[in-house]
């Protein structure tokens, strides 16, 4: 049954990563705004072609700088 | 015109960008017709960038640009001092800042916006937050500057807010949130996995288990309680110890009492072995009292609700340097607030004056409607002292400034006590009313029962003490007023009244006078079809002309005029307008269709017509090829309903009216209001302070509703003041609560609604009672178990959230609000 030390441990570690995550996810501004990505997600980028490289970049700014 | 635009769907063009009503097809592009060349404009720059998509996302998304500044109105913000104040960063290779825009309304303001990247380069990231209306831009100073970065913003429609109130403003409320976000996740986190560990004993498990878990379980939900009562818990900490400071006993303060309690009687179970401790509770507890407060925080945060004078002062104005011969340079933009006396200054059509000043240009048209009330533009001669905050009407003029703006008789008014003073420092609510006794009496009943115990059986004692005060904890009470006011809130945000926070809603309820605004408030500004007549005779073919002339001038009575015609006639033809003039305050002419149309005053267009006795409509004569056709008699305008909402609230409530205009509608007001209701007309800013002020003095609870800066004196000072506004994201000076104009006649309803409000929550007070006595005569016998507990404390708190939210939206579909 003293296994179950261990087991507590390991579910307590991984509910504190969970909790860590959400607070990361609040600080990180992810909760101010919740409905423009409701709208954002919908949006489909056709007019990528002439400046391929230019919008990539902004994308990736985008995830980085959020 | 969108009430047009919606009536006449088939016959009108309509602007593939804005959805205005289109004069005629004259103005077009790709085999799609526009209303002006601004929207055309638009249309153009996001053709050629391939940015069509805006229009497919959604029907004429864009925004009218017929109303648009001048070229050099954004000029100010090369300015240094001025960049500092708008930007939230700036690096060599990178400028942070964040704007707020009124005008972004749908998902392809959306798009459009955060595809700025492609428009212009050097503009790294743009990310829109819909809900509060704020475009963040990254962008590299090297490429561009801020002002081409505004600048275009404005090109495209998308003109952002930019006033000293929202330089110096930073954004505290975010942060507030993003806190109390973090608290509930903890709360949450050690509730959950606190249950876990307390299941065995929930189920009755623990007897069968061996005692090593058990005490170790206890001592892991201690751990996790930890960051519970001095992280998620410390903001009651904080506020009991603050109200106590000031005498005051708070709600708060017997909710620290019962989580002490909690606290430290289950640390004694656990370390003396004696126990499992009530940290489920504990945990559960904290987690509903702050759900509470995060419903209760909901506010309307893309509404400013704390403007003042400030807001609606530019940022910047035109100096004048007279250096002589450099004609290029002979202006300046800088800060209003570098303003000395002595400066000269421009002021251009349809800006605001900064500062007391006298006129030099010859001849002015000041617009005292933000001051005063009155909706006529005043003529002003060279050498005329002009108060701030008149509105410069007709073309470019040139004043000297006479004193500093802090100086300036709109700030004086501001400076005023009314505005200094926090509302809700004297104001004793419901709750705290009740949380005084409360605690007295659950102090009394654990001290009784701490020494009955004491007496007969002290082993029981302490149990029975502690047991007391955990019970007797005020969750549900103190969860009461955040979930009824929560969803007060709710109901009254659909139906377009906002309110500033959820204090109000007690403070409405306890209104017993009102105080009306006039114009702006209960007559309407805008161009309403309704009181307008023609005496006279018009053809058809003078009544186009009339049509025509008057869509080119934006003076408001040509609007009205306008409005009035082209619904019954077709303005799709291409007519020929030329030698077009505008004097302003006295009338317009042109020669229209060959014929020459002259619309004004009595005096312009050649009447004898000495303006008599009724004030109450304003007159434009017409005369085409001199020829004297007759007037348009065009009368203020009531809202909807308004002798309705009159007769709703008489009885109910003792009213009266303040007018900056002059008494001309005096006898018709005395008809709608009941006898013996105070009317006051020509009354100044100063005035309306001082009258709600007098009657606060006489123990009124005062209600104001206005709409003007001339009335955000009286606004600050009443009780509750309401703001009204056409458009809620527009003008609206600082109040309590924004009343959308549109819904004028809810106001009788939202105010009744809102003594519902507080009597569901005086009912959901009894129902917390209810549980408190009975979880009492389980502690006062010294028999309140752990599980007991878990079971009790989370059954009072949801029941009532429930009974709260339940009730207020049944009551509120009942009263038919949305």
């Amino acid at each position: 049954m003293s296994v179950i030390f261990i087991l507590i441990l390991i579910s307590a570690v991984i509910a504190s990563t969970f909790l860590i995550a959400f607070i990361w996810s609040v600080k990180s501004g992810q909760y101010d705004d919740t409905y423009s990505p409701s709208v954002r997600i919908l949006f489909d980028d056709k007019v990528k072609k002439e400046n391929k490289e230019d919008s990539g970049k902004t994308k990736y700014n985008n995830r980085k700088k959020v | 015109m969108p009430s047009l635009a919606e009536k006449d769907v088939d016959t009108e063009l309509h602007c593939t960008h804005c959805s205005d009503v289109c004069d005629d097809d004259s103005i077009r592009a790709d085999d799609t017709v526009f209303c002006c060349l601004g929207c055309k404009t638009v249309y153009q720059i996001l053709h050629e960038n391939g940015l069509d998509a805006y229009y497919r996302l959604e029907d004429q998304p864009g925004v009218s640009l017929k109303h648009n500044k001048g070229k050099d109105y954004y000029a100010f913000i090369d300015k240094e001092d001025i960049q500092r104040k708008i930007l939230n960063y700036l690096g060599d290779d990178l400028a942070k800042l964040r704007l707020f825009i009124p005008s972004i309304h749908c998902s392809s303001c959306i798009w459009l916006l955060e595809n700025l990247y492609k428009l212009k380069n050097g503009i790294n990231l743009s990310i829109v937050n819909f809900p509060r209306k704020e475009l963040s831009i990254d962008y590299d100073p090297r490429a561009i500057t801020l002002r081409e970065v505004v600048e275009m913003l404005a090109s495209l429609g998308y003109e952002p807010e930019i006033t000293l109130e929202t330089t110096e403003n930073k954004n505290q409320v975010s942060k507030h949130q993003r806190n109390l976000l973090i608290k509930i996740g903890v709360a949450g986190f050690a509730f959950g996995n606190i249950m876990l560990f307390s299941f065995p004993e929930y189920v009755g498990l623990d007897r069968l288990v061996e005692p090593q878990f058990s005490r170790f379980f206890s001592f892991v939900s201690m751990v996790f309680s930890l960051p519970v009562i001095f992280f998620s818990a410390s903001d009651y900490f904080k506020s009991a110890w603050s109200g106590l400071k000031q005498r005051l006993i708070s709600i708060d303060v017997p909710i620290v009492i019962g989580v002490v309690a909690l606290f430290t009687r289950s640390v004694y179970e656990v370390a003396m072995a004696y126990g499992t401790g009530y940290f489920d509770s504990l945990a559960g507890l904290i987690f509903f009292l702050l759900l509470g407060k995060w419903f209760q925080g909901k506010t309307y945060e893309s509404l400013l609700f704390d403007r003042n004078y400030k807001s609606y002062f530019p940022v910047a104005v035109t100096k004048l340097l007279h250096n002589g011969k450099d004609k290029d340079n002979d202006r300046e933009s800088i800060p209003i607030n570098e303003l000395v006396p002595g400066d000269r200054i421009l002021i251009r059509n349809a800006e605001l004056i900064p500062a007391d000043a006298v006129l030099i240009s010859e001849e002015a048209w000041v617009d005292n409607s933000f001051v005063t009330g009155e909706s006529r533009a005043v003529r002003k001669c060279s050498g005329d002292y002009i108060y701030a905050g008149g509105k410069q009407a007709g073309p470019v003029i040139e004043l000297e400034v006479a004193r500093e703006v802090s100086q300036s008789y709109l700030t004086q008014l501001w400076n005023k006590d009314a505005f200094k003073k926090s509302h809700t420092s004297n104001q004793k609510d419901l709750i705290n009313k009740i949380s005084k006794y409360f605690t007295a009496v659950v102090l009394l009943i654990a001290f009784g029962a701490g020494t009955f115990w004491l007496i007969s059986d002290p082993s029981k004692a302490l149990n029975a003490f502690t047991a007391v005060l955990i019970v007797a904890c005020p969750c549900a009470l103190a969860l009461a007023t955040p979930f009824a006011v929560g969803s007060t809130l709710r109901v009254f945000g659909r139906n377009g009244f906002y309110l500033k926070n959820g204090d109000v809603v007690e403070l409405l309820a306890n209104v017993d006078e009102i105080v009306f605004d006039k114009t702006g408030t209960i007559t309407m500004q805008s161009q309403d079809r309704n009181g307008i007549t023609f005496t006279g005779e018009l053809n058809e073919k003078d009544k186009q002309r009339i049509a025509d002339l008057t869509t080119n001038s934006s003076h408001p009575l040509s609007r009205i005029i306008a409005g009035s015609l082209t619904s019954n006639f077709s303005t799709g033809r291409n007519r020929s307008i030329s030698d077009y003039t505008e004097v302003k305050g006295k009338g317009i002419s042109a020669k229209v269709d060959g014929a020459g149309v002259m619309l004004g005053s009595a005096e312009f267009t050649g009447y004898n017509y000495v303006n008599g006795a009724d004030h109450r409509t304003s007159r434009v004569f017409v005369t085409i090829d001199n020829e004297k056709k007759g007037f348009f008699s065009i009368t203020n305008t009531y809202r909807e309903n308004f002798e309705r909402v009159i007769i709703k609230l008489r009885g109910a409530y003792k009213m009266s009216v303040l007018s900056g205009d002059n008494s001309a509608e005096r006898s018709f007001l005395e008809n709608v209001f009941p006898e013996n209701t105070e009317l006051y007309f020509e009354q100044t800013a100063y005035d309306k302070l001082g009258f709600v002020k007098k009657r606060q003095d006489t123990g009124s609870n005062v209600l104001m509703i206005g709409d003007g800066l001339n009335d955000s004196g009286a606004l600050a000072q009443a009780d509750v003041g309401i703001a009204v506004a056409d458009n809620v994201n527009n003008f609206t000076p600082a109040s309590d609560a924004i009343l959308s104009g549109s819904n004028f006649s809810l106001f009788p309803a939202i105010l009744s609604f809102s003594k519902t409000t507080v009597k569901v929550i005086i009912y959901s007070f009894v129902l917390s009672f209810i549980y408190n006595i009975a979880g009492l005569g389980f502690a006062i016998s010294g028999n309140l178990t752990p599980v007991f507990a878990a079971i009790l404390m989370p059954l009072s708190s949801i029941s009532v959230v429930v009974f709260t939210t339940g009730a207020i939206n049944l009551m509120a579909s009942k009263v038919g609000f949305r």
